[in-house]
């Protein structure tokens, strides 16, 4: 059972403003039956004061949906086009008190219808359907495009893929815009990403790099290895090519300590890094 | 809280009167475990053997030690799947249906991602098994085949003595999730022919957090919670007296009502609920076979509406049901039970699914036949799609 406010069952139960307009003005639409939920907006404007006059809905959904259709109608009357288009989804839930996380895309659904109504109006009023040209679809389960992530995050602050699901519906179904959707966020976000440069070869990289490569090649490639006798090696000094190591564990002082040395762990690091690198037993 | 009108018996059932009379003895009094080297946990050994053997003759099995009792119907549904591929590791290919529990389809999924392969057997628009389907994909490296006895949503039942003798005739195992048959329609494990099946007490007025698996002798078995010697190796774990007592006494008195005609009333009262709601309201569709049902449910799918919206209205008169709409799942798309079956999407999104039980009474029928019409067109007003159609 969810947990809804009192204002939001006041809305479903008692849904204000019911009906489509004749000869609106505006008209906004998003949604369809596929998704589970579709709201139709209209609304009437007085072509002097651009103020709405009148706004009415359908809407085929849940209750957070019928209630936040309901609310948003009550909202835009008596605002000018202007003022209504600022209308955020976060203004329709705060105005119903809040809705559960996962019922915020109702609030969202109703922004769009909003958004498409206002567009309408400014092309002479002809129905428009939210985001039908929009360029690029990200969740093609519920149809909601780059564009409308981006709203949604910049709105609402959102931070995970899961924030976006439950205010966009994007990614809910089969989940393979997922990746896509985190990409959107750490754009949005602000998220710095790495300069894509060609790794460097082994005798480019600076002392440290070296040595930080070198640890590394023993950490992926060696180490497990000789973990699973019970031993393991450390890094003790790189004097040019030679690297200095000690054995440690099951490993030191093990017969086929050299045979170590130079099959497993100076193979591995002339595989990856350098074939003039040669290993020696620290002192 | 209103009165309460509770049609969601698929869901659970009310713990009945004389199974709690009969657990709570070995809360606080007869306490002792089970394993005991006393007479005080001596005697509960034996009421424990009595109450398997009161579970087993009500699924009809041939030795009391076939039956393992777990804490839920999940997790006999997952020892169950995880025991059949772990014991016959040169097959690697398992079967299910695309309507199973979650707690099926779930280990089916896990199994996948290890590399096994897996076929889910898809249904018709009536929620049928497609034998034929099952047919061509069955083999020889077929290690188990796990499909539902009776639909939790739709009611739908398969046809269990066929599936399982043809996963034989393959040298399969065959496990069947009776959860929502046991305590609903007659169940027997012989005639059936099923290797594995798992049973949950609180759908037939037993309390939650007992199930059990049956297990027929002679099944390569593994154990899946282990670090007991309790149920013979087979499930560890400090044996749930008094919940074991629970499950036992329930099967006890499901099996009187299965013999007692109740069965024949509930499904007369859920016949005259559906046809009423057919009778009165337009566009409405059942979901499932009408010809293989239990005798308990009935899904209906209201076009142009949505699910979670009725459910609220009926809530406002204590009427409780479930629907397989994507607003009262967690999830965002509706039930893959309903999408399995092609039910189409205006009708999808308006499923409400009606479970009655022994205590359903005819006065509970008629509410629902006087206040849901209503309510059903008081949402149609609203819908966009409505005036359309």
């Amino acid at each position: 059972m969810w947990d809804y406010t009192d204002k939001v069952m006041d809305h479903f139960k008692h849904p204000r403003n019911v009906g489509a307009i004749p000869d609106a003005d505006g008209t906004g639409q998003v949604g369809s039956l596929v998704c589970g939920d579709a709201l139709r907006l209209t609304i009437k404007v007085n072509k002097q004061t651009d103020v709405i006059e009148d706004a009415k809905f359908e809407t085929f959904g849940c209750a957070s949906a019928i209630a936040s259709s309901s609310i948003l109608t009550e909202m835009v009357k008596g605002k000018t086009i202007e003022q209504a288009s600022k209308i955020t989804n976060q203004d329709i839930a705060n105005a119903l008190g809040s809705l559960p996380a996962e019922k915020m895309h109702c609030s969202v659904m109703g922004m769009e219808a909003l958004d498409a109504a206002v567009k309408s109006y400014r092309q002479g009023g002809k129905p428009v359907i939210f985001e039908q040209e929009a360029e690029k679809m990200v969740c093609k389960c519920f149809n909601v495009s780059e564009e409308a992530i981006i709203k949604a995050i910049r709105t609402n602050h959102l931070t995970t893929v899961e924030d976006v699901t439950h205010f966009t519906k994007a990614g809910g179904a089969c989940g393979q815009c997922k990746g896509e959707i985190q990409k959107i966020l750490d754009k949005v976000n602000g998220a710095c990403e790495l300069p894509q440069t060609a790794p460097k070869t082994y005798p480019q990289m600076t002392l440290v790099e070296k040595i930080k490569a070198i640890e590394n090649v023993l950490e992926e490639d060696v180490r497990p290895k000789l973990n699973m006798d019970g031993g393991s090696v450390e890094l003790v000094d790189l004097a040019g090519n030679t690297v200095k190591v000690r054995l440690i564990g099951m490993c030191s002082g093990c017969a086929g300590a050299r045979g170590t040395l130079k099959n497993l762990i100076e193979k591995a690091l002339q595989d990856k890094l350098s074939s003039n690198l040669t290993v020696e037993q620290a002192q | 809280m209103t009165q309460v009108v509770y049609l969601d018996n698929n869901a659970t059932t009310s713990c009945a009167p004389e199974v709690v009379q009969a657990m709570l003895p070995y809360f606080s009094e007869q306490y002792a475990n089970a394993s005991s080297m006393h007479t005080f946990g001596g005697e509960n050994r034996h009421v424990i053997e009595a109450a398997r053997r009161t579970v087993a003759d009500f699924i009809g099995a041939q030795y009391e030690d076939e039956l393992i009792f777990t804490s839920c119907a999940s997790e006999s549904d997952n020892t169950a799947i995880f025991s059949a591929v772990r014991a016959n590791r040169t097959k690697k290919h398992i079967i299910t249906s695309a309507v199973e529990h979650p707690a099926v389809l779930e280990p089916f999924r896990y199994l996948q991602t290890q590399g096994y392969r897996v076929d889910y057997i898809g249904v018709d628009e009536l929620g049928r098994f497609n034998m034929q389907q099952f047919k061509q994909v069955l083999d020889a490296d077929t290690a188990l085949v796990s499909v539902m006895w009776a639909n939790s949503e739709t009611g739908t039942i398969f046809p269990i003595p066929e599936i399982a003798q043809l996963a034989h005739e393959k040298g399969a195992l065959f496990h069947t999730d009776a959860v929502q048959a046991v305590g609903k329609i007659p169940v027997d494990v012989q005639k059936a022919g099923v290797d594995m099946l798992s049973l949950s007490a609180h759908k037939f007025h037993g309390p939650k957090g007992i199930g059990a698996l049956y297990v027929k002798r002679g099944t390569r078995f593994l154990p899946y919670l282990m670090g007991g010697h309790q149920e013979k190796h087979r499930r560890a774990g400090t044996e749930n007296v008094p919940y074991i007592v629970g499950i036992a006494k329930a099967a006890e008195l499901a099996k009187k009502r299965l013999a007692d005609g109740t069965s024949q009333r509930i499904a007369a009262l859920r016949d005259t609920l559906e046809q009423g709601i057919l009778k009165t309201i337009p566009d409405v569709k059942v979901n499932g076979d009408p010809a293989h049902r239990v005798p308990n449910t009935t899904n209906l799918s209201f076009g142009y509406i949505e699910g979670e919206s009725i459910l609220m209205y009926l809530n406002d008169f204590g009427i409780c049901a479930s629907s397989g709409s994507a607003c009262t799942s967690g999830s965002l798309e509706p039930s893959h039970v309903l999408r399995a079956m092609k039910v189409p999407f205006q009708f999808a999104h308006g499923s409400i699914r009606f479970s009655l039980s022994d205590q359903t009474t005819p006065a509970d029928i008629d509410l629902v036949l006087k206040e849901l019409p209503p309510i059903i067109a008081r949402l149609r007003e609203i819908s966009p799609f409505a005036r359309l159609a």
